[in-house]
């Protein structure tokens, strides 16, 4: 059921608001239906994952960036070409392990929690922790696993939202067995 | 989301009233609670949140830059909510109503910030103003664009259609054969309904396959008796 469309290279823009109030429903709703903050996590990290192995089709499509060399390169790109592209932000990468292998991304403003507070009975939910499937699915798709995790966030107080990428290994392309 | 919008209420009204005077303001934040109360259902009066000072939400303009995604990351997201929805229901007419539910969540936030920012906190009274309102406002607000077409059903008076040719919800979604009567537009219609439930004009509406999407806005009796009664004064 594919669809041809007349797709270019850059990607259509809309009005954020409707992507964020909508994430909000989405949010509250998983705070209806699961018992406590970890399991809305967890699914929220779930969903993301599964909109990360989609996205990086879409990605690769359209922003023609070629294979990169090391994980400083695959930083920038995230920062500055994928960031920009979907959500209309640039973070900047600091924070650099003394091995490379890990950095922060620095939000300075979040799409995804604009309008929205924290009620104090929700003090363990990581809001925008979709973000975090997100690059993880995406970045599995390129053969790299990932560790990826909020250490910072403007919703529980703190000045800034960090995300915090961790290197774990370069995911060796198996066939699975019986797939000639 | 209940709890951001109240903040957004209260921030603005504080603006409203002392734009200029700083003195003015502080003593209105130190009596902070006492001008929350009003507007907050009782219930909630002694949660902490609203009685703790001033949060930073409280603080910022309504009117702010317009700020753009892309849609290819709306069309992943509104994806992976119909499947959510769609792992916990077990009939299209279910999964339509889980949509719009989410869409009411949407409708009712947005029904406040638009009230306040682009019609200076004044509601309609009357249901072709409101009707309006939704294709003119809130479609430029949500979609970009107006609304295709608003009509009224020839023989009643109490029902509307909003027909959209193209919705973006619907831009990238494939609808299975064996459940080609559910459309997504669904969380459109969830949002409408809000929005007209939540100004004072309670409707039913439901999204249709019909030159396009179809959106059908039953109104309830009360609500077209009361505007006849005000177009006769």
């Amino acid at each position: 059921m594919s669809r041809q469309s007349n797709r270019t290279t850059e990607s259509k823009k809309m009005n954020s608001e409707l992507f964020t109030l909508t994430y909000g429903a989405l949010v509250t709703q998983l705070c209806k239906d699961y018992e406590n903050d970890e399991e809305v996590n967890k699914q929220l990290d779930k969903m993301g994952y599964n909109i990360g192995v989609r996205l990086i089709e879409d990605f690769l499509a359209r922003s023609s960036v070629g294979r990169c060399h090391d994980f400083r390169e695959t930083a920038d790109v995230i920062a500055k070409v994928a960031f920009k592209m979907y959500l209309g932000i640039t973070p900047s990468v600091t924070n650099w392990s003394p091995a490379g292998d890990e950095f922060s991304l620095i939000l300075e403003s979040n799409p995804l929690v604009d309008f929205v507070e924290l009620p104090d009975n929700h003090s363990t939910l990581v809001y925008s922790n979709l973000l975090c499937g997100v690059l993880r699915g995406a970045l599995e798709m390129v053969q790299m696993a990932v560790d990826v995790r909020f250490a910072q966030d403007t919703l529980r107080g703190d000045n800034v939202t960090e995300i915090r990428m961790k290197f774990i290994k370069r995911i060796e392309e198996n066939l699975p067995a019986g797939d000639e | 989301m209940y709890s951001a919008i109240c903040g957004i209420k209260i921030g603005e009204l504080r603006r409203l009233r002392s734009p200029n005077d700083e003195a003015h303001v502080t003593r209105k934040r130190n009596s902070g609670c006492l001008l929350q109360n009003h507007l907050i259902p009782k219930r909630q009066r002694m949660d902490t949140r609203f009685t703790r000072g001033k949060s930073a939400i409280l603080e910022r303009s309504l009117t702010r830059p317009k700020t753009e995604v892309s849609v290819s990351a709306f069309a992943l997201l509104f994806s992976e909510m119909v499947q959510y929805c769609q792992s916990r229901v077990y009939s299209v007419s279910e999964l339509q109503a889980r949509l719009a539910d989410l869409g009411q969540g949407v409708g009712a936030s947005l029904l406040d910030v638009l009230v306040l920012r682009e019609k200076n906190g004044k509601r309609e009274t009357k249901v072709l103003n409101i009707l309006l309102f939704i294709k003119v406002s809130v479609w430029k607000a949500l979609f970009g664009k107006e609304a295709d077409k608003l009509e009224q059903a020839n023989d009643d008076d109490k029902t509307y259609y909003i027909i959209e040719k193209e919705p973006l919800i619907n831009a990238f979604i494939s609808v299975p054969k064996e459940n080609s009567t559910l459309n997504c537009a669904a969380f459109t219609a969830g949002v409408v309904e809000a929005i007209l439930t939540h100004s004072g004009f309670p409707a039913k509406v439901t999204a249709h396959w019909h030159k396009g999407t179809t959106l059908m806005i039953k109104f309830d009796e009360a609500v077209i008796a009361r505007d006849k009664a005000l177009d006769g004064r």
